[in-house]
């Protein structure tokens, strides 16, 4: 009999690290992300969850501790928000360039200044060159399995996984949640095996200083320099694709619910507006799809789930067909556009899709975006692309810019 | 901890081929903790003089396990390591977390308290060359008075140096100790009592600089002695929270005499725009902090 429980976006990702089982928490609260912090600790005091938590004095080292600990062999988790997740920023190169599978959850939430405790995506975006996989969850049943899948996926391709949901849209809102079996969840995910362990078994200096030449070790040996090393790391996120598909379909087939893999559709079959996001913002925009088909317009939507790396491919086949496409973000590229907006664009670049792209800037510091709101914009796109106005275009949503 | 005493391990820990300066105190100190801690160690290091010691992959003389990391994470790193060895039921490693000033005194103060605060179970050693000797010798706040650096090129610093030990002792440590390379034999018993210890233990080591003090690579000892000598460094041990001074401070502190500063001072280029002025104050503050000392002696 199946476990359905109704819970946060927090409790659904507590329960989600309590399946998978890490050694080591490092956490540091920080508003939306505090209440799982708590919940870790809670069950690690009550030995529901059999690791070691470790109380850090700020997100810096919650991420150094989760380094260290992943290098010597255990698995790791933590969390953050916000600017937790920018003081972060030096040890999450850190931990990509060290190649250790760590899981981390970001709970979207604006940066400051000015202070903002409220969910946009920011955070995370700005995070995006880091050397992670980053996944978007767009409901709370999908924040508890992107979690099991992303234990696997990290393991399997030697890479940190962002998992990243939006602050109190997600994390603080209940919704009806699957509870997945452990004995289930332990089959999905093998053991975790190091890549390296350190260890006086073993005595090796790790992540010593490298020069731009490759050099020979005691054997003559060539062995890696500093850029082979960065070629082997986009190699995995490249490779890395396949590997979450792959896990996809695996959890599908197990535990019966299918998120996408790296991006999910909804009514996209014959399409001529599609509207796109990632996160809850996606989630949102299935519900003016179905306004927008409910008056008579083919409206579709494609969720990005993962960002990095970037579903180059998926999303030629997603979008290929589609007439005009809206690009929602909780997040900018200062000085440019959307983050995604671009990557969409430099996708679709040399292919037989010429949709124009309206980028709508939506939702910053937990600005409420209704889904009649997507509905306007979605109408507003077609209408333009109808009267012969093919160009790209970025506007904000609900923000009074004078 | 008698046993030890002039019974130091034999094995070598740092093979010949360190890219260390040529007279490094560090290495000195180095080879001798290593010694002292053995082979079931685990060490984290920042950017800084050890890491280059450390050498250039894919090559390394030191055949102690060892995990490089940022400049602010030292102590964090070290608080992963015994977090993770703690949940793979692998206790019987001794965590050892090794900085500069550079990364103790400045920017690693924040995670090096966060782990002394929850007794994170590890060895923290500081080797103090009162400067960012790998980037070349600018100021740190374990820069001494009167000393030039070279982002102190034309006014000499105006400040004391900070009293980390004073820092350390305010979190409530089992063990605190100095040492300097001078004494090996000092410092590598203390180490060898550190290991022995549980829960967080701070280790300092005045580490001398032929480069970054501007003194003959011949001279790392004699400076170090000097050091002693002068009072400018006390070597002592504080367990528990009682005091001991130790070995030649031991010594000084019973019957003899100190040295004026200047004797210490005279010999290296780093002070040579120093005022009388300077000079007198730091002679003050070593004679405040040598007469605390004394008092807390004799508790």
């Amino acid at each position: 009999m199946s476990d359905v429980r109704i819970i946060t976006g927090n409790e659904a990702a507590s329960l989600g690290v309590k399946l998978c089982e890490p050694k080591v928490v490092a956490a540091y609260p920080i508003t939306p992300q505090s209440a799982l912090a708590e919940t870790l600790s809670r069950y690690v005091e009550g030995g529901e969850l059999k690791a070691e938590y470790v109380r850090v004095e700020g997100e810096h080292s919650a991420l150094t501790v989760c380094i260290s600990a992943s290098t010597v062999g255990a698995r790791v988790f933590t969390a953050t928000s916000s600017n937790g997740l920018l003081y972060m920023h030096e040890q999450l190169h850190w931990a990509a360039g060290s190649r250790l599978p760590i899981v981390m959850c970001c709970v979207n939430r604006g940066v400051g200044a000015p202070w903002s405790i409220f969910n946009d995506q920011q955070d995370s975006i700005s995070q995006r060159d880091t050397g992670w996989i980053q996944m978007y969850c767009r409901d709370n049943q999908e924040i508890i399995d992107s979690m099991i899948q992303a234990y696997r996926i990290a393991e399997e391709v030697y890479v940190p996984v962002m998992i990243c949901y939006d602050g109190f849209v997600l994390s603080h809102t209940m919704m009806p949640v699957t509870i997945p079996d452990i004995e289930s969840v332990r089959k999905f995910l093998p053991p975790y095996k190091p890549h390296t362990i350190l260890s006086p078994e073993d005595p090796r200096t790790i992540n010593s200083v490298l020069l731009p030449v490759r050099r020979a070790n005691p054997e003559g040996v060539l062995c890696d320099g500093y850029m082979e090393m960065r070629y082997k790391l986009q190699a995995a996120l490249d490779q890395s694709r396949d590997v979450i598909r792959k896990a996809n379909e695996l959890f599908a087939h197990t535990f019966g619910r299918n998120h996408g893999g790296m991006l999910w559709e909804y009514m996209t079959d014959d399409a001529d507006l599609i509207l796109t996001g990632m996160g809850s913002i996606a989630a949102e925009a299935t519900v003016a799809a179905d306004i927008l088909r409910a008056e008579g317009v083919k409206a579709g939507v494609v969720g990005i789930r993962v960002f990095r790396p970037f579903p180059k491919d998926d999303v030629i086949t997603a979008f290929g067909h589609a007439k005009a496409i809206v690009v929602f973000e909780k997040g900018i590229s200062y000085g440019y556009e959307g983050a995604l907006c671009s990557d969409l664009k430099a996708a679709f670049f040399g292919t037989d899709s010429k949709a124009p792209i309206h980028n709508y800037i939506a939702g910053l510091g937990g600005r409420d975006v209704k889904p009649r709101e997507l509905v306007e914009a979605g109408k507003t796109t077609l209408a333009a692309v109808e009267a012969g106005r093919m160009n790209h275009e970025i506007k904000w949503l609900n923000c009074y810019t004078g | 901890m008698k046993d030890n005493i002039f019974k130091i391990n034999e094995k070598e820990y740092i093979l010949p081929g360190s890219r260390a300066c040529q007279g490094c105190g560090l290495s000195l100190a180095y080879r001798h903790l290593l010694k002292a801690l053995r082979e079931d160690t685990i060490i984290t290091l920042p950017a800084s003089c050890l890491c280059v010691l450390h050498g250039l992959y894919p090559i390394t003389p030191v055949t102690i396990p060892t995990l490089n990391t940022t400049f602010a994470s030292t102590a964090a790193s070290a608080s992963g390591i015994a977090a993770g060895l703690a949940a793979l039921n692998k206790t019987d490693i001794t965590v050892v977390a090794i900085a500069g000033d550079g990364s103790t005194y400045d920017m690693g103060i924040q995670s090096l308290s966060g782990a002394a605060e929850r007794n994170t179970d590890f060895i923290f050693v500081c080797y103090d060359n009162e400067g960012y000797m790998n980037t070349g010798t600018q100021r740190s706040s374990a820069t001494p008075l009167g000393a030039t650096t070279t982002t102190t090129p034309i006014v000499p610093k105006q400040d004391n140096k900070k009293d980390f030990i004073k820092i350390m002792e305010a979190h409530d440590l089992p063990y605190l100790a100095t040492t300097s390379p001078s004494y090996p034999i000092d410092l590598y018993d203390k180490f060898v009592k550190a290991k022995r210890i549980k829960g967080t233990r701070y280790m300092h080591i005045y580490s001398p600089c032929p480069p970054g003090w501007g003194y003959p690579t011949k001279d790392t000892i004699r400076i170090g002695k000097l050091a002693v000598e002068t009072g400018i460094v006390v070597l002592c041990e504080i367990e528990n929270g009682k005091f001991r001074f130790t070995g030649r401070s031991k010594t000084l502190s019973k019957k003899g005499k100190k040295l004026p500063v200047i004797n210490y001072v005279e010999r290296q280029g780093r002070f040579k725009k120093m005022s009388i002025e300077q000079l007198n104050t730091l002679q003050t503050w070593v004679d405040t902090r040598w007469n605390e000392y004394l008092r807390r002696a004799e508790e």
